[in-house]
């Protein structure tokens, strides 16, 4: 069955059917909706909700849940997740478990409450200090916000890491029809935990820390922190290709600018334009692969945002500026329109016809 | 042959890191007599600080998580609303409970978690040499304060039981001390209190432990203890503040 929800309130449902039972947040627009929903939602499944004081409390009462085995996950938007840094550098240190929801709005400072993709950078490069990584996962519909939520809760799980998914306030706030089917759900909320600290009953005293000050100690987690990040990498990189076997220019864009691009790929398709899309899905890690295959029979890259240029860093880097890459963006609210990556694309698509 | 003195069970046979004459391993101990007693070593979860104290769970023997800077409370509040049949108690000294975590304690205070508190108040900040701490008193010499606190320059002591005590989720509060070994009992009867109280559900409880610091105070052991009598006492006055 089919039900209209906004995306804040489909991601939340879509935790609770993951088997989150732990939510603090911070209110913040624009993802209200998501802390208001868990806030009547939440008791009703025997859950935890709160209020917190700070996003640092919200994210450090996550923290907390975690540490005790509890599926836990905080939201929030661009500067509140600013603030959240340093307790995800602390659950990636810890290797504790946890899902943060981003719906992006315009920055740098408080910025606009418009939709934004600005925090590419802060998402995929760490955010946070030291030599760490977090899943990102950036769904294009309130489809895919049920899925890849629901996807979060278990690589958080798998790999004790933290999961952020990266979102604007566009999706956030839009309305789409979307199946809710706790049925088809992989979820599996019932992975072993022997980790947990629940009080030492016929154990071991066990302790979760992210402090290591012996000879070599702390270059060691880190090593083996980058072993799970390539163990991630291989498993866990997902991307969507559209016309990859006989396009010249490919754009790649993801969540919100994905669907504009799309809809100028299909038009210029129907034209008999060879035009493609990347989208990439896992933003970390990024799919890297794909876009080297691309490289070898595309001529060029557009690369679309809604920011002054982040992501292009990294389609530079995996195609290893074999090829070139142009970009087109608009920040601070503003939304390349189709006619606006149409102008853009027919400008290099001539350029490049001999 | 009875034993009448031995190590409490929740404490591990090793060498502490602090400085001869420091007030952790007393107030450490405290805890570990309060948990062997109140038998609540296998549903304990303690929260160890930034700070000297961060490596407490090298002496504690039961669950222990280490967490940012000031964030004890927060952290404190993830466990203990998921799964209120442990036991939660955080330790913190007084850069992390009143400088950079002064939010957390009060906003966890006022939600009336049922959790339990051990703030330690040496004056200062031990770990990173010294400094001056919201609590340093007035005129006292730290590494920040070479002409020691001046109201007009650096404020005035922070004094976290009369703030609290005001707020009605705090159900206890109370200031102890560990100047000599009356005090050390007394200290021990609140952190029990504390405990118990949240065995009871009864909400938020803190013992302000006011503790010595020789490095830093630059005194022997001995005349750290005496500034603590002498000095440090009449800015802050022991005694229930609430509950």
């Amino acid at each position: 069955m089919k039900v209209l929800m906004c995306g804040n309130e489909v991601l939340a449902e879509a935790s609770i059917m993951a088997g989150c039972r732990f939510y603090a947040g911070y209110p913040i627009t624009p993802q209200n909706e998501l802390p208001a929903y868990m806030s009547r939602r939440m008791p009703e499944v025997g859950g935890v909700f709160i209020q917190a004081e700070s996003e640092l409390a919200a994210i450090n009462m996550v923290f907390g849940a975690s540490l005790r085995g509890v599926r836990a996950m905080t939201s929030s938007s661009s500067p509140g997740i600013s603030l959240k840094q340093e307790g995800i550098s602390y659950l990636a240190g810890c290797e504790l478990p946890a899902v943060i929801v981003n719906m992006m709005r315009g920055g740098p400072g408080l910025g606009n409450i418009a939709p934004s993709q600005s925090d590419y950078f802060q998402a995929t490069r760490g955010g946070g200090h030291g030599d760490y990584r977090q899943i990102v996962l950036a769904p294009a519909s309130l489809q895919e916000i049920v899925e890849l939520t629901m996807y979060s809760f278990d690589l958080a799980d798998r790999y004790r890491t933290p999961v952020m998914i990266l979102g604007d306030g566009i999706l956030g706030q839009m309305m789409e029809p979307v199946v809710l089917n706790p049925e088809s759900r992989s979820s599996k909320p019932g992975i072993k935990k022997d980790w947990i600290l629940d009080g030492c009953k016929n154990r071991a005293p066990r302790v979760i820390k992210s402090l290591f000050l012996g000879e070599g100690e702390l270059e060691r987690l880190n090593q083996r922190l980058q072993l799970k990040y390539r163990k991630i990498a291989e498993e866990e990189t997902r991307s969507e290709v559209l016309y990859g076997d006989d396009s010249t220019i490919i754009l790649v864009a993801y969540g919100t600018m994905s669907r504009v691009s799309r809809n100028v790929v299909e038009g210029l398709r129907k034209q008999g334009k060879k035009i493609g899309m990347l989208r990439p899905i896992s933003l970390w890690p990024f799919p890297e692969k794909e876009l080297k295959i691309l490289s070898e029979k595309v001529d060029k890259f557009l690369v679309v945002e809604m920011s002054c240029g982040q992501m292009v860093e990294d389609v530079k880097l995996g195609i290893e500026c074999k090829r070139p890459v142009h970009f087109y963006g608009r920040s601070g609210g503003g939304l390349p329109t189709e006619d606006e990556i149409m102008r853009e694309l027919m400008t290099i698509y001539s350029s490049s016809l001999p | 042959m009875d034993t009448i003195f031995s190590k409490p069970d929740s404490m591990k046979d090793v060498p502490t890191h602090y400085c001869p004459g420091c007030g952790h391993g007393v107030v450490h101990r405290l805890i570990c007599e309060v948990v062997d007693e109140l038998g609540i070593r296998e549903s304990v979860i303690g929260i160890a600080p930034v700070g000297c104290a961060v490596i407490a769970y090298d002496y504690w023997d039961f669950d222990v998580t280490e967490t940012a800077h000031g964030r004890v409370p927060a952290v404190a509040t993830g466990i203990k609303r998921t799964h209120p049949e442990n036991i939660v108690f955080g330790y913190q000294g007084d850069g992390d409970l009143a400088a950079i975590g002064t939010a957390e304690i009060i906003h966890a205070a006022n939600r009336r978690e049922n959790i339990t508190i051990v703030f330690v108040n040496n004056s200062l900040y031990g770990m990173t040499g010294g400094q001056m701490a919201p609590t340093t008193i007035l005129k006292q010499k730290t590494a920040t304060t070479p002409l020691g606190r001046d109201p007009k320059r650096e404020g005035f002591p922070l004094k976290v039981c009369e703030l609290l005590s005001v707020l009605p989720g705090v159900f206890y509060a109370e200031r102890v001390a560990l100047y000599n070994p009356q005090n050390v009992l007394k200290a021990k009867k609140a952190i029990r209190k504390a405990f118990q109280n949240q065995i009871d559900g009864s909400g938020f409880s803190i013992v302000e432990v006011l503790s010595q610091c020789p490095t830093y105070l630059g005194l022997s052991p001995k005349d750290a203890v005496k500034w603590v009598e002498e000095d440090m006492l009449k800015e802050y006055p022991l005694g229930v503040f609430k509950g």
